[in-house]
């Protein structure tokens, strides 16, 4: 089968469903394959599972379908990530520490863009961004 | 002294700005007009070139006069949103400095600190129209008996508020690199260990003092964009230093010349003036500054039509070598290495990150460019020059 989609995706646990083993099935159940990229799961606390998901589309619905129906809240990590362009200054010094090149500069206007599809959640850019431009919703 | 096949006045290209006819281009614009057409055709041609700049700046803050209060108080400390304020200068004044961190900040007891407010922030709150908390002490004198005073007030409440940066719009400045094991928080931003990343600040090419090395037209009095506003260059900056090395016509690898600049805070806007916090070091204020260029003469228009290849700058280590206080080149690098994302260092390929934004620095050119074309901003003849070692 053709593995052709791939998407960056938060998924929230509630205390009651945490000690489920959920990317256990989404491997299992949905041959998905994933990479952690930020896991903050604690026994009988919310949880937090930041996953680069990719697989088949169809599989992919499903498993967000099944997540879901298991009572997850699921988003796009561009959901959670956002850049204040209203904010931004379009320094670049964020070019310094964003660690995956999630944000770049645009040569042509030298403008600072940021590409949710390369940024792993690590946060970094929320404090080190002298001007607080960038806004992450990951608690 | 050499003779000039071009020679046009002050007074000359302002008559044609006041009648709109001035012929204004960016100092990225010049670029191409000298190099297709050569400096004299350029000169005949162009009358400004604008510059501009879009950097944190430290050495920036602002004198406010607040106004008599009723009883009379003589403020002998002040705060602006628990940012304290320089406060002996006289009764009501007082100069916020960019670099002033909020009290109470845990600074970098937890390290790195974040330093999310300071007096760059109030500089900005202040310009975007915000209501401050002023908060005066005092120890009462006969005449000016109250000890205490506490007020929100927003800069259109305040009698007089003058931005004053001692030293802006550095002539070139450092390539900062980390040779330590640890990463380190610095004014230059975040620089990961062993060589891992390199940032610089100036917007090269378009940076005002690269495209007058000599300060040739750029003297006290020169009026130029201060924060959105109308403001003048009224002293060299501090450090200001002009023995430095030079390359092509004459500009310097390292940093060197520096500006003193004023202007009406209220006549300022949050676009330009935008409070800093950087991680692990403290607070700043980016400042918005354009200059306006005269073509005087050829010399002048091969000044302007500096290009970043052209443009050096030194490596320093600000893992060991800086903070010690015996900085020492590592190397050259020119700003057009720099502004590709990657340069190299003994072999090795290293990413680079800018502080200052080439974006806002172009658009201030532009915005320069467009108040002068329609005769809004008139030339400030330098009323004397800045020392910069030339005959």
């Amino acid at each position: 089968m053709e593995n052709n989609y791939s998407k960056k995706v938060v998924i929230r646990y509630s205390a009651e469903i945490v000690d489920q083993p959920i990317t256990y099935h989404l491997v299992k159940d949905f041959d998905l394959s994933f990479n952690i990229m930020r896991a903050r799961v604690l026994p009988k606390r919310e949880g937090l599972l930041v996953l680069d998901l990719s697989g088949t589309k169809e599989n992919f619905d499903k498993a967000i379908r099944y997540l879901k129906k298991s009572g997850l809240k699921v988003e796009p990590l561009s959901k959670s990530v956002t850049q204040n362009t209203d904010r931004c200054v379009h320094c670049g010094s964020c070019l310094a520490f964003c660690p995956t090149g999630a944000l770049y500069i645009d040569k042509k206007d030298m403008q600072v863009l940021f590409d949710v599809e390369k940024c792993n959640g690590c946060e970094m850019c929320v404090k080190a961004c002298p001007v607080r431009a960038m806004e992450i919703d990951l608690i | 002294m050499k003779k000039h096949r071009v020679e046009k006045t002050y007074k000359e290209i302002n008559e044609k700005i006041k009648k709109r006819k001035a012929v204004v281009v960016t100092a990225e614009e010049i670029i191409d007009i000298v190099e297709k057409k050569g400096k004299v055709a350029a000169a005949r041609q162009v009358d400004v070139v604008t510059t501009g700049t879009f950097s944190p700046m430290c050495s920036s803050g602002a004198f406010l006069n607040f106004g008599h209060t009723s009883p009379r108080i003589r403020a002998s400390k002040v705060w602006l949103n628990d940012v304290a304020a320089y406060a002996g200068i006289a009764a009501v004044d007082c100069y916020i400095g960019a670099t002033q961190v909020v009290d109470g900040d845990p600074l970098n007891s937890v390290h790195p600190g974040e330093f999310n407010y300071g007096g760059g922030h109030v500089i900005e709150d202040l310009v975007a129209g915000n209501a401050v908390r002023m908060r005066l002490e005092s120890y009462g004198t006969d005449c000016y008996p109250a000890r205490k005073y506490e007020k929100n007030v927003t800069l259109q409440d305040l009698r007089d508020s003058i931005l004053f940066n001692p030293r802006n719009a550095y002539q070139n400045y450092n390539c900062a690199i980390n040779l330590s094991d640890r990463i380190i928080y610095t004014y230059m931003g975040v620089l990961r260990p062993r060589m891992a990343n390199a940032t610089y600040a100036t917007s090269g090419q378009l940076s005002p003092l690269f495209n007058d090395p000599w300060f040739k037209t750029i003297g006290i009095g020169t009026r130029v964009f201060l924060g959105g506003a109308q403001g003048y260059v009224v002293w060299p900056g501090t450090q200001h230093t002009f023995n430095v090395m030079r390359g092509k016509d004459g500009i310097p690898r390292e940093s060197a010349g520096t500006l003193a600049v004023i202007g009406d805070l209220k006549e300022m806007s949050p676009d330009w003036l935008v409070g800093a916090s950087m991680l692990g070091y403290g607070v700043s204020l980016y400042v918005g500054i354009g200059i306006p260029i005269p073509v005087l003469n050829e010399e002048i228009a091969g000044y302007t039509a500096v290009k970043d290849e052209d443009i050096y700058t030194q490596i320093i280590d600000y893992g060991v070598d800086y903070p010690s206080g015996a900085p020492k080149s590592l190397g050259e690098v020119s700003y057009k290495d720099l502004r590709s994302g990657e340069i190299k260092i003994n072999g090795e390929k290293i990413p680079t990150a800018p502080m200052s934004s080439y974006y806002k620095a172009r658009n201030i050119a532009n915005i320069l460019k467009e108040w002068i074309e329609k005769g809004e901003f008139l030339l400030g003849e330098s009323q004397q020059q800045i020392p910069s070692g030339s005959s």
